[in-house]
């Protein structure tokens, strides 16, 4: 339907910070020594990738040292930073430490459910779309475009409204069908510039069922470029969660980083200058983002020659 | 032409009727019954009489008729601009509510997106393939896409609040002021108006910045502007030309941008209590006011694809490609 907005990947600019990368960013098949050796001497791609892997570390392990669970009180309100609790405890006791871990491993849950299920719809009705063509393709652009449109955080509301209880994978589920046109307009758009090159007719040529030809054809000329949009859902999957957290309608019964803020608001934390209750949730939550949008970065100049600093 | 301006406007009268119809089906096809909710806080003992009220209140708000008549209700109410009364503020009607929200969420959204998407897009095209610039603007850019609203709001209030005392961290006037134009109230609101304003500000600056960035960077790297380099140009034409590439996309980035405007930011809006239709959205969720809920809904679709097909009319102006239907053929 309406070319300017898929040709053009602006909105993803916008909203995901998608480097504008449209058909003329497909990079041709390299050889992967080549990736490794561009990719291990740039300086964004490291960095990123070094403290994003200290923080899923830090996930993984940091839980198991919490002394408390996150919703269990200490009986020790508002106390400082330090020895007997590392990150200090809140108004009602709750141990810093225990629930920021715990947010920590919730947000890269929240994130990766989020992308997955985003990725997952987007490639089928990206691949459909630019594929089939014709009909199909208007139809599916409609959606697409209906889609963007409706504010999803008003859609959440109404939805979860109805619903007494909500779980991490409806959270993630909702935001990644709510965030996958992003994924659907890129996959359209590169299938639909790789499909009238000559190894896709030769291929159709020789017989090959449509959806071999999309597996082995197409899907891996654009899979560097799908990679970067699916690294830069991740991150977004993450801030969307927080915000949704925030207003407290993100899952029931789980400590997130979005619902320390939202507790912190809720108790007054600031005007108690209880500047550890406020503080370290967001800025690790930060951290974790700007993190993967460096190597975000790092990794187009490595798929992208055009993008490299001579 | 004629054909772009055709197809968007088919597409928008779609959107819009899909979207009164999700509307006014999603109560419907909800598990629970809004009706016994209600009448569950007047503690009715007695079958008849609560027979009798339940008749009385599936009437009021009619839902006594066929599910097809209350769809076709539903369109009227929606087209004579008449949504019915909010549940949570009494005797108030939706569209009144709707109404004294909307200008404090325009008047604080569309300069911030609006300044944001100028200043943004200067910086984003300045710092491009410019060593220093873009080692400054680049970071701090990304820190701003990274950094999740609501903590933001978080440290702004706490900072100019409890630590600074500089501004009203609450609010969209003084408590005691009743709203109407004198300078009083207009000092007052622009004193409550200037931290979520700045808040979003700097959020949306970032994206701006970044997008424009690297579009520029694919532009000035595009075979145009080799030809151009080629034919002898300076750097400054090259660039221009470049610019003016790039905007095109942030332009339909600025279309959504716009139309979220309408549904208000709602978690800026509840971070800085301001009364604007976030708000009121967040009101009506705890007061399970669905009707209010409804009106919002319908007017947040009306003010998005208003904004986007005031966007499509600024492209027919800025890209010509869409003056002479040549759209199709560019995928």
């Amino acid at each position: 339907m309406s070319e300017s907005i898929s040709q053009a990947p602006a909105p993803e600019a916008a909203a995901t910070g998608l480097p504008g990368g449209s058909a003329g960013a497909v990079p041709a098949p390299r050889n992967r020594n080549e990736f490794i050796h561009y990719g291990l001497r740039n300086p964004k791609l490291v960095l990123g990738l070094t403290v994003e892997a200290l923080l899923v570390l830090a996930a993984i392990i940091a839980p198991f040292f919490a002394k408390y669970a996150p919703l269990e009180t200490t009986n020790m309100a508002a106390q400082h930073p330090g020895g007997a609790f590392w990150l200090g405890t809140d108004l009602n006791g709750y141990d810093m430490y225990a629930q920021l871990t715990n947010g920590l491993r919730e947000s890269y849950l929240i994130g990766a459910l989020g992308a997955a299920f985003a990725t997952v719809v987007g490639l089928v009705v990206g691949f459909l779309a630019g594929w089939r063509g014709g009909w199909l393709d208007e139809i599916l652009q409609l959606i697409t475009n209906v889609l963007v449109m409706i504010p999803s955080l008003v859609l959440l509301i109404v939805i979860g409204s109805y619903l007494s209880s909500r779980s991490i994978l409806f959270e993630g589920a909702f935001i990644g069908l709510t965030t996958w046109p992003w994924v659907a307009r890129a996959v359209r758009a590169q299938t639909f510039s790789l499909r009238s090159r000559e190894y896709v007719d030769l291929a159709r040529l020789s017989g090959k069922r449509p959806v071999s030809i999309i597996v082995k054809e197409i899907a891996p000329n654009m899979a560097s470029y799908l990679f970067l949009v699916v690294i830069l859902l991740f991150g977004s999957s993450m801030l969307i969660a927080a915000s949704y957290d925030f207003l407290g309608l993100g899952p029931s019964q789980t400590v997130s980083l979005g619902y320390m803020m939202n507790q912190a608001a809720n108790n007054s934390a600031l005007f108690y200058h209880m500047w550890w209750v406020v503080i370290p949730p967001g800025a690790v939550l930060t951290l974790m983002v700007v993190a993967l949008l460096i190597a975000n970065v790092g990794l187009d100049e490595v798929f992208n020659p055009k993008l490299r600093e001579s | 032409m004629r054909r772009y301006l055709t197809r968007k406007l088919i597409t928008y009268v779609l959107a819009f009727f899909i979207g009164v119809t999700v509307d006014w089906a999603l109560p419907h096809f909800m598990p629970g019954d809004p009706i016994q909710g209600m009448l569950s806080k007047y503690n009715v003992a007695n079958t008849a009489g609560y027979q009798a009220l339940y008749a009385q209140f599936e009437a009021s708000y009619g839902l006594n008729v066929s599910l097809f008549q209350q769809y076709l209700n539903f369109w009227h109410g929606v087209l004579t601009g008449d949504f019915g009364q909010s549940i949570f503020a009494q005797g108030a009607s939706v569209s009144s509510l709707v109404f004294s929200a909307m200008p404090y969420t325009v008047a604080l959204l569309v300069p911030a997106v609006l300044l944001s998407y100028a200043l943004g897009n200067r910086l984003g095209a300045a710092a491009a393939r410019r060593k220093v610039l873009d080692n400054s603007v680049l970071p701090l850019g990304y820190v701003m896409q990274a950094i999740p609203y609501p903590w933001l709001a978080l440290v702004v209030v706490y900072l100019f609040g409890p630590l600074w005392h500089l501004f009203p961290t609450s609010g969209g006037y003084d408590e005691g002021l009743v709203p109407h134009w004198d300078w009083t109230f207009i000092a007052s609101a622009l004193d409550h108006w200037f931290l979520p304003f700045l808040t979003v500000f700097l959020v949306s600056l970032g994206g701006w910045a970044i997008g424009m960035r690297n579009l520029v960077i694919y532009e000035l790297e595009n075979d145009s502007s080799r030809y151009l380099r080629a034919l002898g140009s300076s750097e400054r034409v090259v660039r221009r030309y470049a610019y003016r590439n790039a905007s095109l996309p942030q332009l339909s980035g600025l279309a959504l941008q716009l139309g979220v405007v309408i549904g208000g930011n709602i978690v800026t809006e509840v971070a800085f209590q301001y009364p604007g239709l976030g708000n009121l959205i967040f009101k009506a969720i705890g007061a399970q006011d669905y009707f209010l809920l409804q009106g919002i809904f319908i007017f947040i679709v009306i003010g998005v694809l208003l904004a986007n097909f005031i966007i499509d009319l600024v492209f027919v102006s800025v890209d010509p490609r869409t003056r002479l239907s040549m759209q199709g053929a560019m995928a």
